[in-house]
């Protein structure tokens, strides 16, 4: 089943007339295999040498959701710069199927912590982007495409307005669908539902879930939301406070496709208090270095458990 | 997904409703109406009007019936608007005469052309400065040497480097607008959120694409600040210019008829220059808006 796509305006129907969204025109290509051994990342900031990421090695396997998880500036954004190819590392390797990663690219597509929908482009165009400027698709099949897309994350009746006329969680979907149109190997996802109310985060969420499970890509997805990571991660990364390593990698081994029903089980239980012990752990670490706000943090998560 | 619980179902039927109403606020009841037409309706033109009366009745209590020390050399409005509007001007000068418009054509022209100089030049110098560090590195010291000297320190060079005073006015007026263009067209680049730059480079843009996709439309809105700017110091560098070495336009005009004891000639001349140089930038508005939507649907 699709999820219907809500007009303003307009119940949702019952029986859904559109017909399936035919994904792609060709197949989704394969799934691509991340590996991270002892990266190393410092900056020179006005108050000195500042380590950030230190020894950290991670196999990020294909098809797979792997979220990240660590206190507030232990890096994660950090690491995610990296992967995109935006930084280099002063030290350490990846690569992403035996390739070493030079710069960025489109088989790895980076969802930003704020919107990065081009402002003077409409949400069409601003999809549509990629494949133009790779002259990869175009015309009827790549507007089909697309449409297709949009009308998935209920977006159809938007393509022509502007990122500024957007809702926050619209932009968040449209910058999904304009990721997803590639087709990348691997997505990167840096907090991609931060700042967003509790309904639309959860209903964000559901979109995405329903894209994954749709496209099957590898991705990586940070997060700060215990629960978002747990609903849609195949593993959890919990990642050390400043400088950050990788503290330790739980399997989500819950069915999919998932829903909220999931919460209550044992087994959700059992891995969401194993994390929470975890992430409470690193998070005292930086509220002792004195991290800004890492006092929100410990208390966001002593208020979770 | 097959097998969709239906718990997902009535989030989504909630949320894209509530987020649309966000998107499109005015949609409901209400036709409608034109800005012209709201405006027509408020009590703005009323105040707009009584502003420019209350102005003209201050200059004629204290030009002709006051008559204070300060301002008794001056014109006042009837006998200057009397002046501007007569078919048989004392002075020579009306709406009804042809070096009225030669007036305003030569400096128009010239304001035109120094603008559309600077234009193209201050234009892909700024936005390159701001997108290739280097040639800043190169550009930036002589930039920062050269804007502060004001325009009338250019004013002998001026005359000794280019023959004839006419090419020496367009100079002098393309000084004015140039480093305003410049200076805001780099710094349009600077504005530009790097985030756009590392998407657009993920999904594959060239270099040549990047300029032609991120750096020229994010930069924008503020090289139309700019030229909004530059067109303000065009005119006024017009003026001094015409003052110093002109033998015909409005800042010639006003300079002359001061020597000529043609008063009323003065004020009508600047009022002139106050309607055309509005005119000027309302026209790089319109044109601003009209290229930058995106920008203008925010609001
Ligand atoms: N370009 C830079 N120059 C100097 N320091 C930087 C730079 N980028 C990041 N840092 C520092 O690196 C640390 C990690 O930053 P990063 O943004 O990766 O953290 P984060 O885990 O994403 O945090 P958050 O949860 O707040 O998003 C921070 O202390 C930050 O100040
Ligand atoms: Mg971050």
């Amino acid at each position: 089943m699709e999820i219907p796509s809500a007009r303003p305006g307009e119940a949702l129907p019952t029986n859904n007339p559109e017909p399936p969204a035919q994904s792609f025109p060709d197949n989704d290509p394969a799934p691509g295999r991340i590996e991270v051994e002892s990266l190393y990342k410092s900056y020179e900031t006005e108050s000195g040498f500042r380590e950030v990421i230190k020894d950290l090695s991670l196999s990020v396997t294909e098809g797979q959701v792997t979220a990240i998880m660590g206190p507030s500036g232990c890096g994660k954004s950090t690491l995610i710069n990296l992967l995109a190819g935006y930084e280099k590392p002063n030290g350490g390797k990846i690569s992403i199927d035996q390739k070493p990663v030079t710069g960025a690219g489109p088989d790895r597509l980076v969802v930003f912590q704020e919107t990065a929908l081009f402002p003077w482009l409409t949400t069409f165009e601003n999809v549509a982007y990629g494949p133009k400027i790779r002259r990869e698709l175009k015309g009827e099949k790549l507007d089909s495409v697309i449409m297709s897309l949009l009308r998935t994350v209920g977006l159809e009746d938007f393509r022509d307005k502007y990122p500024s006329q957007l809702s926050g969680g619209m932009q968040r979907r449209a910058e999904l669908v304009r990721a997803l149109v590639n087709r990348p190997k691997v997505m990167l996802l840096d907090e991609p539902f931060r700042g967003l109310d509790a309904m639309t985060r959860s209903l964000m969420r559901d979109y995405y879930l329903d894209l994954f499970e749709r496209h099957k890509g590898t991705q990586v997805f940070v997060t700060s939301e215990l629960d978002e990571g747990l609903l849609i991660a195949d593993r959890l990364a919990i990642v050390t406070n400043r400088p950050g390593r990788i503290k330790k990698i739980l399997d989500v081994a819950l069915p999919r496709p998932r829903d909220e029903s999931l919460r209550g089980s044992p087994e959700y239980l059992s891995l969401k208090a194993e994390a929470l012990e975890l992430l409470h752990e690193e998070a005292l670490k930086s509220f002792k270095a004195g991290a800004v706000n890492s006092a929100d943090f410990v208390g966001a998560y002593a208020a979770m458990g | 997904m097959t097998d969709n619980p239906s718990g997902i179902i009535p989030a989504v039927e909630s949320l894209p409703l509530a987020e649309a109403a966000t998107a499109e606020p005015q949609a409901a009841a209400h036709r409608p109406r034109g800005p012209l037409a709201k405006w027509l309706t408020s009590p703005a033109p009323w105040l707009n009007v009584s502003g420019i009366l209350g102005f003209l009745l201050l200059w004629h209590l204290l030009t002709t019936v006051l008559r204070l020390p300060l301002f008794d050399k001056l014109p006042g409005p009837l006998e200057t608007v009397g002046e501007w509007f007569s078919r048989n001007p004392t002075y020579g000068i009306s709406v009804f005469t042809v070096e009225y418009y030669q007036h305003i054509g030569l400096s128009c022209l010239r304001v035109f052309l120094a603008f559309l100089l600077a234009t193209a030049l201050g234009v892909p110098l700024g936005l390159l400065m701001g997108w290739k560090k280097t040639f800043c590195d190169y550009t930036f010291p002589v930039l920062e040497l050269l804007r502060p000297i004001p325009m009338l320190a250019w004013v002998p060079l001026a005359i000794l480097m280019w023959p004839g005073r006419e090419t020496s006015i367009v100079f002098l007026t393309f000084l004015g607008s140039f480093f305003a263009t410049l200076l805001n067209s780099w710094l349009g680049v600077k504005s530009i959120d790097r985030s756009y730059f590392r998407a657009a480079a993920s999904l594959g843009a060239s270099e040549s694409l990047l300029f032609r996709k991120i750096v020229w439309p994010g930069a924008m809105p503020f090289v139309f600040t700019g030229l909004q700017i530059s067109m303000g110091y065009a005119w006024f560098s017009l003026v001094a210019g015409e003052m110093l070495a002109g033998e015909f336009g409005l800042g010639y005009l006003i300079w002359d008829s001061y020597i000529l004891v043609q008063y009323p000639v003065i004020i009508i001349a600047m009022f002139t220059l106050g309607v055309v140089g509005s005119l000027s930038s309302l026209i790089i508005r319109l044109v601003g808006n009209l290229l930058i939507k995106w920008k203008v649907k925010e609001a």
